[in-house]
């Protein structure tokens, strides 16, 4: 009997030697697999603009984010006019994030009085993990009013006819870390148009892509294709390429462009400058975020 | 019979083995961090940070999902994200080391246990050993831990441009608090 016990000793023996060996290697993976977690594409764009068009990008819940921007003249009239800085259009906007997906703003303009504002919702969220979404999607509404006094006050003059409305859908994605498109299709409702040729809907297609120079630069592409036969003839797209500096809480965007009205319905339909003519106005938006409402940390 | 004896034998091992295997984890310590520069005191916290240590060998790991750092401020979060940790790139920082004086700690008894801990932390892809001084604190049976070190955010290749200079610290502080549970087989 004493005999094989010694066997199973020897078996015991180096079972326990062994022991440890299995418990060494990897103490977390004693818990398994991971639960998986939605991780969501950020910042496919530095600010909610590519440079006149809305981007994906939001600004994000419970943060302010007040935006200063200028349209100078255009460049061609030279050191006469310091490269059309003698005058410029500006506009001086407020947007908030309500929640995650949803952001509102508000902004006014010297162009016409235009007084805007919008409201911008995330349908889908681009993320990968648990949930998996290629894209982001953008509902976008805004109402642009100008108040200007009536050019002709003895007509009967409806306060209706000062209202534009923009509806846009943004649908992008962050490609790849430092390359970002999005395409916007567009619709411009103008309820008082100039003549009976133009169209009082006017449909667009707007294209925005970021390319990023580095951690905190990147270049910007934006072009508004209008479909055609719904402006007079005087009326052009627009084309904008734009730099993006960001540094801490301000993001600089510094850009050139044939547009010069700073609301949807301006850039979109009553551009009239022509690249190939030095049409070109500079200009630059100042985005600088102020967080309102902090989340709770613990 | 001889192998029945030894198969009962081996099984019964196991299951003792398993029984004592001692294991500790947890999948929410909280790991926090602290920049505190001239011009602003940064904050971020983490509770969802998986941890195991196993009494009997004084092993400890700890991995964080770095994307899982909650600022107060939006903005921060995506700087944090995008231009310092680069989390896509490095989704995860880990701490694998040893308890060294380990065999002092009676996590069965109620009491504080100052211990040094010592090992690897890896993050933004660079791995350095880090030592330092934590405790075990067991009150009414559940046993928790918590340390404090300082780490010089160049170490890692974290570069802070010279324009913001003055708002993240040079060293950042990093609080690390873990409630452990029994690692039981099966859980």
């Amino acid at each position: 009997m004493k005999k094989h016990l010694y066997p199973l000793f020897m078996a015991l023996a180096l079972t326990l030697a062994a022991l440890p060996l299995f418990s060494q290697e990897d103490l977390l993976s004693l818990l398994g697999e991971e639960e998986e977690t939605t991780d969501y594409a950020k910042a496919s764009f530095k600010t909610s603009r590519v440079i006149n068009l809305h981007s994906l990008e939001n600004t994000a819940s419970g943060v302010l984010d007040v935006k200063i921007s200028h349209r100078f003249n255009t460049v061609q009239n030279g050191l006469y006019d310091f490269f059309g800085l003698d005058g410029a259009n500006l506009r001086i906007g407020f947007e908030f994030g309500v929640s995650d997906r949803l952001a509102v703003g508000f902004g006014r303009s010297n162009y016409e009085k235009t007084l805007d504002s919008f409201a911008k919702y995330k349908i889908l969220r681009q993320s990968k993990g648990k949930r998996n979404m290629p894209i982001t999607l953008v509902a976008f509404g805004s109402v642009a009013m100008q108040t200007l006094k009536w050019a002709n006050p003895d007509r009967d003059n409806h306060f209706s006819s000062r209202l534009y409305y923009t509806g846009q859908l943004i649908l992008g994605r962050k490609i790849s870390e430092g390359f970002s498109l999005q395409l916007s299709p567009t619709i411009v409702h103008r309820n008082l148009v100039a003549t009976f040729e133009e169209s009082n809907d006017v449909y667009a297609l707007g294209i925005g892509t970021r390319i990023k120079l580095s951690k905190r630069m990147s270049i910007n592409f934006e072009y508004i294709y209008v479909l055609p036969d719904q402006l007079a003839p005087q009326f052009v797209n627009s084309l904008s390429v734009g730099l993006d500096i960001e540094t801490g809480g301000h993001v600089f965007q510094l850009h050139f462009s044939n547009s010069r009205i700073m609301v949807e319905k301006g850039f979109i339909a009553e551009t009239t400058n022509k690249w190939e003519d030095g049409g070109i106005h500079f200009g630059f938006n100042i985005s600088r975020v102020f967080t309102i409402v902090r989340p709770p940390l613990d | 019979m001889l192998k029945k004896c030894i198969l009962f034998g081996l099984f019964g091992l196991f299951a003792i083995s398993a029984l004592n295997a001692q294991k500790y984890f947890t999948r929410e310590g909280k790991v926090s961090f602290f920049s505190d520069a001239k011009v602003e005191k940064i904050e971020a916290l983490n509770k969802t940070a998986t941890s195991v240590y196993d009494a009997e060998t004084g092993k400890m790991e700890f991995a964080v999902l770095v994307k899982a750092f909650q600022f107060e401020k939006a903005l921060m979060q995506e700087h944090f994200n995008e231009n310092y940790m680069e989390t896509d790139k490095f989704p995860k920082a880990s701490f694998k080391g040893t308890v060294s004086d380990f065999k002092a700690v009676n996590l069965a008894k109620d009491g504080v246990y100052p211990v040094k801990v010592k090992g690897q932390l890896t993050m933004h892809g660079v791995t350095k050993e880090v030592e330092t001084e934590g405790k075990f604190t067991v009150k009414g049976g559940a046993v928790s831990a918590t340390s404090a070190f300082i780490v010089a955010v160049a170490d890692y290749g974290i570069e802070i441009p010279a324009l913001v200079r003055d708002n993240i610290a040079k060293t950042v502080k990093i609080d690390i608090s873990v409630g452990y549970q029994e690692l039981k087989k099966g859980s």
